[in-house]
């Protein structure tokens, strides 16, 4: 089926593939971040937070404001420097806006609703969602930006395939964030609080457990990382637009779908999977790489709903 | 029937007088806000069987709308693409060309819609809330990717060239056909049993209600509906693009819906007037304080406190004129009391 399979061709294209792959596990380290605050806020609230891919949006943009203000805009030719920890405050700078950005949106949009039915919840959320990207565009104006360049952009080889530097920093960074925050949840008091919500919030309450502080602490959290992917994104890709988190968001969240919602190692695996997908069906057409997300949701909707690493037995669709 | 009938015949009279005093009288411009009012109100009308009366909640009608807007076009429009094996551009005549073709090419487009809503609602029956509403939206995205694939007609550049036969005439009578059937699918035994599955499907079920056999009935009449608006969208617009049919239209429909509040009909077809001429009166108030852009965030800031403070919407699931009408007309009360709930 695939022209794969032609004699001369093999050796150039499986080294095609191994490339796709590894651009592939770049992409999907961006969906896992944003994809970890989806799974998390559906884990405690059941509830699809259409508006945290407008947060990573946010992200993308709180990192780009202080980064022109630095000045940091090097001259054709010359190599960018930018020292270690300028960046470094820019991205704790975009996660503990985003933070705050999450916790509002919860605190003003969600929380009223917590006891009204779901699909009120689910509207509203749609609504946020509406509300931030027009926002964006009048605040931040409708046209693409382009972020200030700050790392000297060559590539790397690693074998047979070369990687561009910055995609090698968002996999390490990803990789880093994803495990902190697993290690956060599995094995703080704060975590394990988060855990009892999403287990049973009313039997949580009853425990002793602050529930609008742990579901506050969840979408500070969440955003936090969508943040942090909205900040690797736009080093990598300089384009930035308030309509950038619309399609990031919605794949995020068939990530998280796939992954088993409700996991955070699921919804890495999901993104890396299908980041990794995506970058594959792109070696022959970049627009059905653009259907692969959504076909992929349908087919893990119809056959395993509870996704790869989700616990079944709970009645979540 | 026979009544029903001679309202049919009574309110197409009506359109067609209407169509003539706005074609003879009024500005174009206000003719095209009217018109494009009417397709929304058939959109939201047939959405509002499936994510009103069945509660099944669908973000897939923009999927629905762009097969039929396509399939009517196909047949209606010369093609003209550069053919790969003559190397050069070819043009094909349409299959119904001329005035008389075009209703059989909105209901060939209704009912490819059709099949398409059968196709989507049969594997996702099993799935409810938010996660079929994500599994719609994902249809609706996959349409749209297909036809931008699709070069021949148009690919992501859009079909130009579609003949501009929707009129309001033609709008405006889909509009009190959709609106007719809708009004006796509510009362009917069909209606009920769609209620009764947004009510409690496992009670539903128990009471003999064949339930996943109503959904897909349910999905195909709300898409048979969204595919002939898709239809006179196009041949309004007479450019129909993959990016006219994307997920922001689904949502568009959706909150047309909530506005007027989900399962009420009357709701609906408010709604969608409101929705559909408001931001059209709000753009001279924009360029009139100088922020462009600040209706969309008012519409979505309208959206999050109608869900906060009143999440049943303006008219929750009763009909406009019901109380009205029984007052009216003396003879109908008892009836109508009995009707609705």
């Amino acid at each position: 089926m695939l022209p794969l399979l032609e004699t001369e061709a093999t050796h150039v294209s499986a080294q095609l593939i191994l490339q796709q792959v590894a651009n592939g596990i770049a992409k999907g380290s961006v969906y896992a971040l944003i994809a970890v605050g989806y799974t998390m806020v559906y884990g405690v609230l059941q509830l699809i937070n259409f508006a945290h891919g407008e947060v990573y949006m946010l992200g993308a943009y709180f990192s780009y404001y202080p980064a022109k203000w630095f000045g940091y805009v090097p001259e054709s030719g010359e190599k960018p420097k930018v020292p270690l920890y300028i960046i470094g405050a820019l991205f704790v700078g975009s996660m503990a806006a985003c933070a705050a950005i999450g916790m509002l949106i919860e605190r003003l949009a969600y929380r009223p609703l917590r006891n009204s039915s779901r699909l009120a919840a689910l509207i509203t959320a749609i609504g946020v969602s509406l509300f931030l990207q027009n926002a964006g565009q009048m605040v931040f104006g409708a046209d693409p930006k382009g972020f200030p360049v700050f790392m000297d952009q060559h590539s790397v080889s690693l074998g047979p395939i070369e990687l561009a530097n910055t995609k090698l920093v968002i996999i390490v960074v990803a990789a880093v964030m994803m495990t902190g925050l697993h290690l956060f949840v599995q094995k703080t008091k704060p975590g394990a609080a988060m855990r009892a919500c999403s287990f049973d919030m009313r039997t949580a309450r009853l425990m002793g457990v602050n529930v609008d502080r742990t579901v506050a602490m969840t979408f500070a959290l969440g955003s936090a990382m969508a943040a942090v992917g909205g900040v690797l994104v736009a080093m990598d890709q300089p384009r930035l637009t308030p309509l950038m988190g619309l399609l990031m968001g919605l794949k995020a969240f068939i990530a998280a779908v796939l992954g088993g919602i409700g996991s955070i190692p699921g919804a890495a695996l999901g993104g890396l999977l299908l980041g990794v997908a995506e970058s594959v069906v792109g070696t022959w057409s970049t627009t059905y790489a653009e259907a692969v997300a959504f076909i992929v949701l349908i087919l893990v909707l119809l056959v395993k709903p509870s996704g790869l690493l989700g616990k079944s037995g709970r009645e979540k669709v | 029937m026979g009544r029903m009938i001679s309202i049919l015949v009574v309110a197409l009279a009506v359109v067609f007088g209407v169509n003539w005093f706005l074609d003879s009288f009024i500005d174009t411009y206000v003719v095209r806000v009217v018109n494009l009012c009417g397709i929304s109100i058939i959109l939201a009308v047939s959405l509002n069987v499936i994510n009103g009366l069945c509660g099944q909640f669908s973000l897939g009608h923009a999927g629905f709308m762009a097969i039929g807007a396509y399939v009517s076009a196909y047949f209606t429009t010369t093609l003209r693409y550069f053919d790969e094996a003559q190397a050069k551009y070819v043009s094909v005549e349409p299959l119904l060309g001329g005035q008389w073709g075009f209703v059989p090419a909105l209901i060939a487009g209704g009912l490819a819609a059709a099949v398409a809503g059968a196709v989507v609602g049969i594997p996702t029956l099993r799935l409810k809330g938010d996660y079929l509403a994500i599994a719609t939206l994902g249809f609706g995205e996959i349409v749209t990717i297909m036809i931008t694939n699709f070069e021949k007609i148009g690919g992501a550049n859009g079909l130009p060239g579609l003949p501009a036969y929707s009129s309001t005439f033609w709008i405006y009578a889909f509009v009190v056909v959709v609106v007719m059937f809708s009004w006796y699918l509510q009362r009917s035994t069909f209606g009920r049993a769609l209620i009764a599955i947004r009510e409690n499907e496992l009670a539903a079920e128990v009471m003999g209600i064949p339930a996943s056999r109503m959904k897909v009935m349910a999905f195909i009449y709300g898409a048979f509906f969204a595919g002939i608006a898709g239809g006179l969208l196009g041949h309004l617009l007479q450019t129909i693009s993959p990016a006219t049919f994307n997920f922001m239209k689904s949502i568009e429909v959706v909150v047309m819906l909530v506005l007027g509040g989900l399962g009420s009909m009357t709701g609906a077809i408010v709604g969608a007037i409101v929705l559909t001429a408001l931001p059209e009166a709000l753009r001279d108030v924009e360029s009139g304080i100088g922020l462009p852009g600040v209706r969309m965030v008012v519409y979505s800031l309208v959206l999050i406190l109608l869900m906060i403070f009143r999440p049943q919407g303006v008219f929750g699931q009763k009909e406009l004129s019901l109380k009205l009408l029984g007052r009216l007309i003396p003879g109908r009360r008892a009836k109508d009391s009995g009707g609705e709930e």
